[in-house]
């Protein structure tokens, strides 16, 4: 399905190497992402893993979140192939990540799947916004908007993945350049 | 060309490829567990439908490991899923729990059973599907998406990853073991210094290691970032493999004027045994220089240190000695498990070095508390544990309980430790 590429809303900032287990701890594995009840509990546990300091992300009270843009620093999502982990952020209502880089299985699984948008800004991000900020992120102009003073931070050319993001997943480009059929 | 994009360019079909290409590879094996496993079929049938037929019945293995002994009502229905579909499927290379066919930890397994082969590709719903370049085959963690769409259609888009070069030679000192080498080099290169990379472990002490101690460097190459760690196969890794499969395969092996994007080389003999503090697997220091840290709980099991070699080194300091605090062993798999009765340091068992040492009743082979899990999971943490691990990842709550700290070791270490209540140096003891 075709993505809204201008999104609007508070951040939710982390810091480097936000790891799978932060973002969706192994004793919530037993979820199925494919069952639709199941997706939306890894939703409401998007996050459970960060120390109590930290503000509940799916703080909404039906388990989605408030925060639709997550920022972080270097190396975000390192650790588990587990998918569930941008899947939880996409079933809580989160759009995009923007983080200084990436593990390169979590970036693959937020392509793949097409729950999140996986963006790179230029420069570290971490320290230009507070949780709760108000941002816009316009993924065509490739920018990040701080809405408190319009400052402006760019994000890097999305790259090879380019035509897998804007097919909507793995399948959807597949389907696109006639590697599978259906 | 690398032995990384020899494999990769056979697979597509090219005569060359070049690191950042993006190709479509052919899958060799599709690897998959019970946590992932449920997913990958859900995605495999959505996509391709209710009716469909995974791309080639014998390049499928499905091990679970994860959530085996749990009372979690989830977990055992997620059994059943894998159940249901290898049923439907024929699939031949399922590992059911609860009967003779179960193994335990999928990437000790996999090789175990001969279905690691040098030169083949290995796709696996698991970071530490990595493990398996230690004979000589790429090997690559994948999500449940990139599985399903293999479950499918035989093969994946994946870049050409570039190489990392690491040169390990010398004599390797007594205690110190390929756990102290891989943390070694995260330590350097840190945690995100191989993302995207390949990387290729090689020199005389590389040469020296057994096929477990090879297994335990490359299982951690996902912990620097790196997409797969590799060793080229020798006759060593022929001897282990041909015991084990009568399938063909051809080896492939790095010209000797391969570009690699950087060559890093060690001295092993100059090395120590070291540790990861928490929470993350680069955070490396002396285990002499944390005498201070006082454990609570040592653990050895786990995909990078629940091999039986691993046993053997920490039966070593073991025996004829009593632990001081909680010791927790988990084989990796039946095999390993049988391992502990057979195996024999002086005419005793390892079991029985272990009983006799005093450790907790030793559990059944599965991931068990590595990764956490259920609640009810073996070992898994609640409190404000201080554990010394030989597991993979020291991370926050990695091990159940966000309060509990994490430092990872060799099973020298871990065993030292266990013996004394604080970090010890293997040497000291």
């Amino acid at each position: 399905m075709p993505k809204d590429t201008l999104i609007r809303g508070p951040v939710y900032v982390l810091e480097d190497n936000i790891d799978t287990d932060l973002l969706i701890p192994a004793c919530y594995l037993n979820l199925v992402p494919t069952i639709p009840e199941e997706y939306r509990k890894l939703g409401s546990y998007a996050l459970a893993g960060l120390p109590d300091s930290f503000p509940k992300y799916a703080s909404n009270p039906d388990g989605s979140t408030p925060y639709p843009i997550v920022i972080g620093g270097r190396n975000f999502g390192c650790g588990s192939s587990r998918e569930h982990a941008p899947i939880a952020l996409g079933a809580a209502g989160a759009k995009a990540v923007v983080a200084e880089s990436y593990a390169r299985i979590f970036f693959r699984n937020s392509v793949a799947t097409g729950e999140i948008f996986p963006l790179e800004s230029e420069k570290r991000l971490c320290g230009e916004f507070k949780t709760g900020d108000q941002a816009e992120v316009d993924i065509e102009k490739g920018t990040v908007t701080r809405l408190s003073d319009g400052a402006v931070f760019t994000l890097k050319p999305v790259g090879a993945v380019a035509p897998v993001i804007a097919a909507g997943g793995m399948f959807a480009y597949a389907r696109q350049i006639g590697m599978i059929k259906r | 060309m690398t032995i990384t994009e020899k494999i990769l360019a056979r697979e597509s079909g090219a005569s060359i490829v070049s690191p950042g290409d993006n190709i479509w590879v052919n899958c060799g094996i599709l690897l998959t567990h019970d946590v992932c496993g449920p997913g990958t079929i859900g995605i495999f049938q959505r996509e391709f439908g209710r009716d469909a037929k995974v791309f080639d019945r014998e390049k499928v293995v499905i091990l679970p490991d994860h959530y085996i002994f749990t009372a979690d009502e989830k977990a055992h229905r997620n059994i059943d899923i894998l159940r249901a579909f290898v049923k439907e499927q024929g699939l031949p290379y399922y590992y059911d729990p609860g009967t003779d066919s179960y193994c335990g930890v999928c990437h000790v397994a996999l090789p175990e059973l001969g279905h690691v082969r040098p030169g083949e590709t290995i796709f696996g719903t698991d970071s530490h599907t990595c493990t398996h370049g230690a004979l000589g085959a790429f090997s690559t963690g994948i999500g449940n998406t990139d599985a399903g769409f293999i479950l499918g259609a035989g093969k994946l888009l994946v870049k050409v990853p570039p190489t990392l070069r690491f040169v390990l030679d010398g004599e390797m000192p007594p205690y110190l073991s390929a756990k102290d080498l891989i943390l070694q080099i995260i330590g350097d290169i840190t945690v995100d210094g191989a993302t995207y990379c390949a990387m290729e472990f090689t020199g005389s002490a590389i040469a020296a290691l057994s096929i477990d101690e090879r297994c335990t460097i490359c299982n951690m190459a996902v912990e620097a970032g790196a997409k797969n760690g590799i060793i080229a196969p020798d006759q060593k890794t022929l001897d282990y493999v041909n015991a084990r499969t009568k399938k063909p395969y051809e080896p492939l092996f790095s010209d000797p004027d391969a570009k690699v994007v950087s060559e890093r080389r060690y001295d092993v003999s100059r090395l120590e045994p070291v540790v990861a503090r928490p929470h993350l697997p680069d955070r490396r220091a002396l285990a002499r220089e944390c005498r201070d840290v006082k454990v609570t709980q040592v653990y050895i099991g786990s995909c990078t240190g629940g091999k039986l070699e691993d046993f053997v080194m920490a039966a070593k300091l073991m025996k004829g000695r009593k632990v001081a605090v909680r010791t927790l062993i988990v084989p990796a798999t039946r095999t390993v498990e049988q391992g502990l009765s057979d195996t024999r340091i002086d005419g005793q068992s390892l079991r029985s070095i272990f009983e006799s040492a005093g450790v907790e009743p030793i559990a059944p082979p599965s991931c068990a508390a590595c990764l956490g899990g259920p609640y009810d999971t073996f070992g898994r943490t609640h409190g404000k544990e201080v554990v010394v691990s030989t597991t993979n990842r020291n991370f926050i709550g990695r091990m159940g309980s966000k309060e509990s700290q994490i430092y990872l070791a060799s099973p020298y270490t871990a065993a030292a430790t266990a013996l004394t209540g604080h970090i010890t140096d293997p040497r000291d003891v």
